[in-house]
């Protein structure tokens, strides 16, 4: 995935699950990739949150040096159409980490793609996703994992997980995985579901009115995208929550 | 306070309670015992509500309120609790959280002020120390992890937190071990006997009985109640079985 520079069309595999009426209302207005160099040993911290806008495309493009760390942090729930794109290059020795939660209900299309290119051995990355759809709203995850033939060791990780409110929400997990190299780890799940009837009943029966109960239940599933910061719930957690209050 | 007039209710296709009677009064225990599959399960989630129970006649009524009139989480508020055979597990939301929630829900419900952080603290700590559970255990997520026993134990502290008029408790013996039955019957004595209060124990076994004296015994079989004494009934099952009672009815 290098950022696409001309108009996408669904025969592009990584904009498959688009919205491309809505991308193509925005397409000359999308801002140029943003560019992020963290330099050897260093560690830097990145919120991508679309939550207003009736069409957004965010773009990042991230370079990690050798033994440098990023952490990403992202929100799809924009409310029409939103999606984040991150491109990002490891270098030895270093780590991603990005957590992203996609909210969405009535027509919204939303969707999270990443390219993660291991191109040099002894790195590891971590993704975590999880969406929750209602409505007829679509969310998506396309995750593309490179590993080189010289990129020895790698550990690459992603865990999907997608809650269904509706009948008409959709969710896509796409992970695609290119791996040339013969010593890596590659662990990667993808689950979608609905909420737990039994566990609903069970909260009713301590008293729990059902919304609260539901509210319970999602910020517990949302949670697991994000860590805290300094024992305080992060801001771009908060505001997945926030979303969340819309699914009620 | 509870008043069962012909109740009948289906899973699915099946009928499983067929025209079940049964009344409590402030004050009682009431033991419910009956072979596998004879609907004790199927009477306290219809009572409780839970989705699928469909009753299809017949009345239930609590403290003069249609029971089945009303959304599960308002039964609890009127004072009903279901202590479940199998509790469930609730990935990442804590014990500690989803009982106070729960507690406030409840109190919302009644119109009455919510418990303060610290006041439920101070409940938690008192009734945990009730059933000798640890508070580390309910600061974990609601029943993951762990283990049977563990998890009827919770129910009581729940129970104790949540302090019901009425308490249903499925099968809560099973699963204890000794000195923890001998816990969870001391606790549930000193929770729900009172006389304002009433219980309907459903068990297998005399050893819960021995902790927690019914003032009566009901026999419970193919849907419907065949056999009602006192405690000396849950003797004679464990001497003869189901069998030869039911057959006599
Ligand atoms: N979803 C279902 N569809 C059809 N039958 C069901 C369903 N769920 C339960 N049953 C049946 O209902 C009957 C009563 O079940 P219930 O759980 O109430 O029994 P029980 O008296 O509690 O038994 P136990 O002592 O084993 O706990 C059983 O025969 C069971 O198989
Ligand atoms: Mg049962």
């Amino acid at each position: 995935m290098t950022l696409a520079q001309t108009l996408p069309t669904k025969a592009d595999e990584a904009w498959r699950y688009a919205d491309l009426k809505a991308v193509e209302s925005v397409w000359q207005a999308v801002d140029m990739p943003e560019s992020v160099v963290v330099a050897a040993g260093q560690s830097e911290q990145k919120t991508l949150i679309l939550e207003t806008g009736e069409a957004q495309i965010r773009q990042l493009h991230i370079v990690l040096e050798e033994g440098a760390r990023v952490d990403v942090a992202c929100l799809a729930a924009a409310p029409g159409y939103g999606r984040v794109e991150i491109d990002i290059d490891v270098a030895s020795g270093a780590h991603f980490e990005m957590g992203g939660a996609i909210v969405g209900a009535d027509d919204q299309t939303l969707e999270i793609v990443t390219r993660v290119n291991h191109h040099a051995p002894d790195a590891t990355s971590n993704q975590v996703v999880r969406s929750v759809l209602a409505g007829k709203a679509t969310g998506s995850f396309l995750g593309k994992i490179d590993i080189a033939r010289d990129a020895q060791r790698i550990d690459a990780e992603q865990s999907v997980k997608s809650m269904l409110l509706n009948r008409g929400a959709t969710a896509n997990a796409k992970p695609e995985l290119e791996i040339y190299a013969d010593d890596v780890k590659c662990a990667h799940g993808a689950t979608v579901g609905e909420l737990d009837k039994q566990a609903l009943f069970y909260m009713a029966s301590r008293g729990l009115d059902p919304v609260t109960a539901k509210r319970l239940m999602l910020h517990a599933f949302v949670a697991d995208a994000f860590v805290d910061v300094d024992g305080e719930t992060s801001a771009v957690e908060e505001q997945a929550l926030a979303a969340l209050e819309a699914l009620l | 306070m509870l008043k069962i007039s012909n109740l009948h209710a289906t899973v699915g296709e099946t009928e499983i309670l067929k025209g079940l009677s049964l009344e409590l009064n402030p004050g009682e225990i009431h033991a419910i015992m009956g072979p596998n599959g004879a609907g004790k399960s199927t009477l306290a989630y219809a009572l409780g509500g839970r989705p699928g129970y469909e009753v299809t006649k017949g009345s239930a009524s609590f403290d003069g309120t249609d029971l089945l009139d009303i959304d599960p989480h308002e039964r609890a508020a009127a004072g009903l609790f279901l202590g479940f055979q199998y509790p469930v597990e609730i990935p990442g939301v804590s014990n500690l959280q989803f009982l106070r929630e729960s507690l406030n829900s409840q109190r919302k419900e009644r119109g009455e002020k919510e418990l303060s952080g610290a006041e439920f603290i101070r409940l938690a700590k008192e009734k945990a120390a009730l059933l000798k559970m640890d508070m580390d255990m309910l600061k974990r997520a609601v029943n993951v992890g762990f283990s049977g026993g563990e998890k009827k134990r919770n129910e009581m502290v729940q129970m104790g937190i949540l302090d019901p008029k009425l308490a249903i408790l499925d099968e809560t013996d099973s699963g204890l071990d000794i000195d923890a039955l001998r816990i969870v019957g001391s606790g549930i004595n000193a929770i729900m006997r009172k006389p304002d209060k009433a219980v309907l124990l459903i068990t297998h076994y005399q050893r819960l009985l021995d902790e927690v004296k019914p003032d009566f015994v009901h026999v419970l079989a193919d849907g419907r109640i065949v056999k009602t004494g006192g405690p000396e009934l849950a003797l004679q099952l464990e001497n003869e079985g189901y069998e030869a009672i039911a057959e006599a009815a």
